[in-house]
């Protein structure tokens, strides 16, 4: 069904461009919103021409969320859960793929499993054990009886207690704790010849000189497509850091974006509240714009 | 250098046997080609020999020592694949060395043995490329030269030139040939194509159904089949076969239509057999001369130093091969003539060779 009349090529531009508008107009929005001054983004309607304001509004969103430190802890998360994600998605699936162990396919759907249990659903017992990362171990050792033993064997008693809230790790594990990646890195693997391994094996290399030499390598297009997704995944959590980090140091900049909505009775200064929004969009977008190549590599193409 | 013993050697997957008991001896520094069709059980004897696949039963010794339990690296084997299986994001330097660099040899050393193989092989100007921008004979090189980099005492090949067009893989066939000469290392070459296993083989094993069905040098095989299978196998054309059954003053064929005079065979009179005749062993002559069979031509293929004859013996296609400047016509008759010594006979039951015209031959019971 290859058309080509100026009828139908308008036509296809007109559907085209009507659906780049339906997709930018909100940015848009945001971004003339954010260069007006407080009088005219209270207009009804707001103008839609750019005000003058918008280096004045970004300063102020900076200053008045601070802004620096959040964007390097929504940072530090983003990136950490991204490298996590890889890491554990690759070991995973390399185990899986390329090892045949009593209970493979076991681990396999267990792991599958995790795919219908976002963090959203278990939140409840996560928030539990990172709040205190040896709960589980202090139930089963209460429930046989162990700390009793130790505590009347030796006077002491046990608790054990050791807790993520407010710390990197705490924010950052949780979230690296599912299946997406390990899936995307099957398929990849699945798709690697046979011979190529067999090469390996002739040319001495073990299971993780293969997986280091071999795959990593190979699989470099997978693994920045995986990176930019849990990047920009990790980048908008929003329940989960809310509700980890009590503390103003850990906070992270989407968060905090809240600290910018004007509250009941306060001035309604959305200009900055949009400016600040602005900022926080800025590192995923330009992440985008920088994987974007291998991005697409990544999820369309095997490599021949 | 090395010998290879290969005693009982059977192959399981879960229920199905595909290597029902192999014994080889190949000897130190020759060239074994194995032959069979696809399905023949002959990669997977390869890659047991490699390590590559475990051995269910039996054992395969490499000069002496039994390598069952030892992993690839550890059996002094290289291997060339089908596919060539290059590493994709490495250069042709990378890739041919990688094996050293897993077993830890020092940079400079690498470089100089890489040079080393690069000229022997022709790749010295490609070092530098990655193998996406290798041709099918370039990546081919470069799948030898890994192998031989390791200084192998045993090299296997598993079907290496059937991804490269026919005139380079007469070229590749015959530097094969030259680089064993020179390396002199056991070699183990797997194929389907008998042309190569003609050429290349300084013995020859054939293979089917997970079973040898002989071993011999090419020569040998070609000029007497251990079995019906062989002999319809190696060939091109392949050998005519006719049943017949073996009458008192020769031979019955094709449902007792034709007559065929032979000699007294040490037969027993009744006995059901196949005949084998060589297509290049037959000679056309006039329809009606008498001892030849007439038959009706069907199809002529020219080949230019010669051409195939196909005719129809009573409905049984048969093949000729003769590099006289003749034409018959299509439709037409002609008679068929060979030698008796030419004629190979398999029973008809099991299909193993009767040798029926050696000296010792006692007298058949009349």
């Amino acid at each position: 069904m290859v058309e080509r009349t100026p009828v139908f090529n308008f036509f296809t531009h007109l559907i085209l461009f009507v659906g780049f508008v339906f997709c930018v107009a909100p940015f848009a929005i945001v971004a003339i919103a954010a260069s007006h001054n407080l009088k005219d983004v209270n207009d009804v309607p707001m103008s839609l021409l750019p005000g003058s304001d918008f280096w004045v509004n970004i300063k102020t969103a900076w200053t008045t969320a601070d802004l620096g430190p959040k964007l390097l802890n929504s940072f530090i998360m983003a990136f950490g859960v991204a490298a996590g994600k890889v890491i554990i998605s690759a070991l995973t699936a390399f185990s899986i793929v390329y090892f045949r162990y009593p209970g493979r396919m076991l681990i396999f759907w267990l792991i599958f499993i995790t795919l219908m249990l976002p963090l959203e659903v278990r939140i409840v017992p996560t928030y539990a054990v990172v709040a205190n990362v040896l709960e589980p171990y202090q139930a089963i050792m209460d429930l046989t009886g162990l700390s009793w033993l130790i505590e009347k064997v030796s006077g002491v008693q046990v608790q054990l207690n050791v807790g993520l809230l407010n710390s990197y790790p705490g924010l950052i594990l949780p979230l690296v704790a599912t299946a997406t990646g390990t899936f995307l890195y099957r398929q990849f693997f699945l798709t690697v010849p046979d011979e190529l391994t067999e090469a390996a094996r002739m040319d001495g290399a073990g299971a993780l000189r293969f997986f280091i030499d071999i795959l990593l390598p190979l699989s470099r297009n997978n693994m920045a497509a995986l990176g930019t997704i849990m990047f920009l995944w990790a980048w908008n959590q929003y329940l989960w850091p809310l509700l980890i980090t009590t503390d103003q140091s850990h906070a992270m900049a989407v968060t905090e974006l809240k600290q910018l909505i004007p509250n009941v009775g306060g001035a309604p200064e959305w200009h900055i509240a949009m400016a600040g929004t602005l900022i926080v969009m800025l590192p995923p977008l330009i992440v985008v714009v920088l994987m974007q190549r291998w991005f697409v590599r990544g999820l369309i193409a095997t490599e021949k | 250098m090395a010998s290879i013993t290969i005693r009982g050697v059977k192959k399981n997957y879960a229920k199905t046997q595909v290597v029902h008991g192999v014994d080889l001896d190949f000897a130190s520094g020759e060239f074994v080609v194995i032959l069979g069709p696809s399905g023949c059980g002959k990669s997977t004897l390869l890659r047991m020999i490699a390590g590559l696949e475990e051995i269910s039963d039996g054992t395969i010794a490499i000069d002496g020592t039994v390598v069952n339990k030892l992993e690839p690296r550890e059996r002094g084997c290289a291997m060339v694949f089908q596919n060539y299986a290059l590493y994709p994001h490495m250069s042709v330097a990378q890739n041919i060395g990688y094996s050293l660099k897993v077993a830890g040899v020092p940079s400079a050393e690498r470089t100089q043995r890489i040079q080393a193989v690069a000229r022997v092989l022709e790749l010295e100007h490609l070092l530098d490329r990655k193998p996406m921008a290798l041709s099918g004979g370039q990546r081919q090189r470069v799948a030898m030269g890994r192998a031989m980099i390791r200084e192998p005492k045993v090299f296997l090949f598993d079907e290496p030139l059937s991804n490269l067009d026919a005139k380079l893989r007469v070229q590749m066939r015959s530097e094969i040939r030259k680089l064993h000469r020179r390396l002199n290392a056991t070699s183990v070459f797997v194929t389907h194509d008998q042309v190569e296993a003609m050429t290349l083989a300084d013995r020859l094993v054939v293979m089917n159904g997970g079973r040898v069905e002989q071993v011999g040098t090419p020569a040998e095989v070609y000029s007497r089949p251990a079995s019906r299978f062989v002999a319809t196998f190696v060939g091109a054309p392949a050998m005519n076969m006719l049943e017949g059954t073996v009458t008192l003053d020769g031979l019955s064929l094709l449902g007792d239509s034709r007559k065929l005079n032979v000699s007294r065979t040490g037969l027993a009179v009744g006995a059901k057999v196949a005949v084998g005749i060589r297509p290049e062993a037959v000679r056309m002559v006039a329809p009606g001369t008498p001892g030849a069979l007439a038959a009706t031509v069907d199809l002529i293929e020219e080949l230019g130093a010669g051409r195939v004859i196909y005719v129809d013996l009573d409905g049984a296609p048969f093949s000729i091969v003769t590099s006289e400047t003749v034409h018959p016509e299509p439709g037409s008759t002609v008679g068929l003539q060979f030698a008796e010594r030419d004629l190979h006979f398999f029973s008809a039951e099991t299909g193993g060779r009767l040798d029926v015209f050696k000296a010792s031959v006692p007298e058949p019971a009349l």
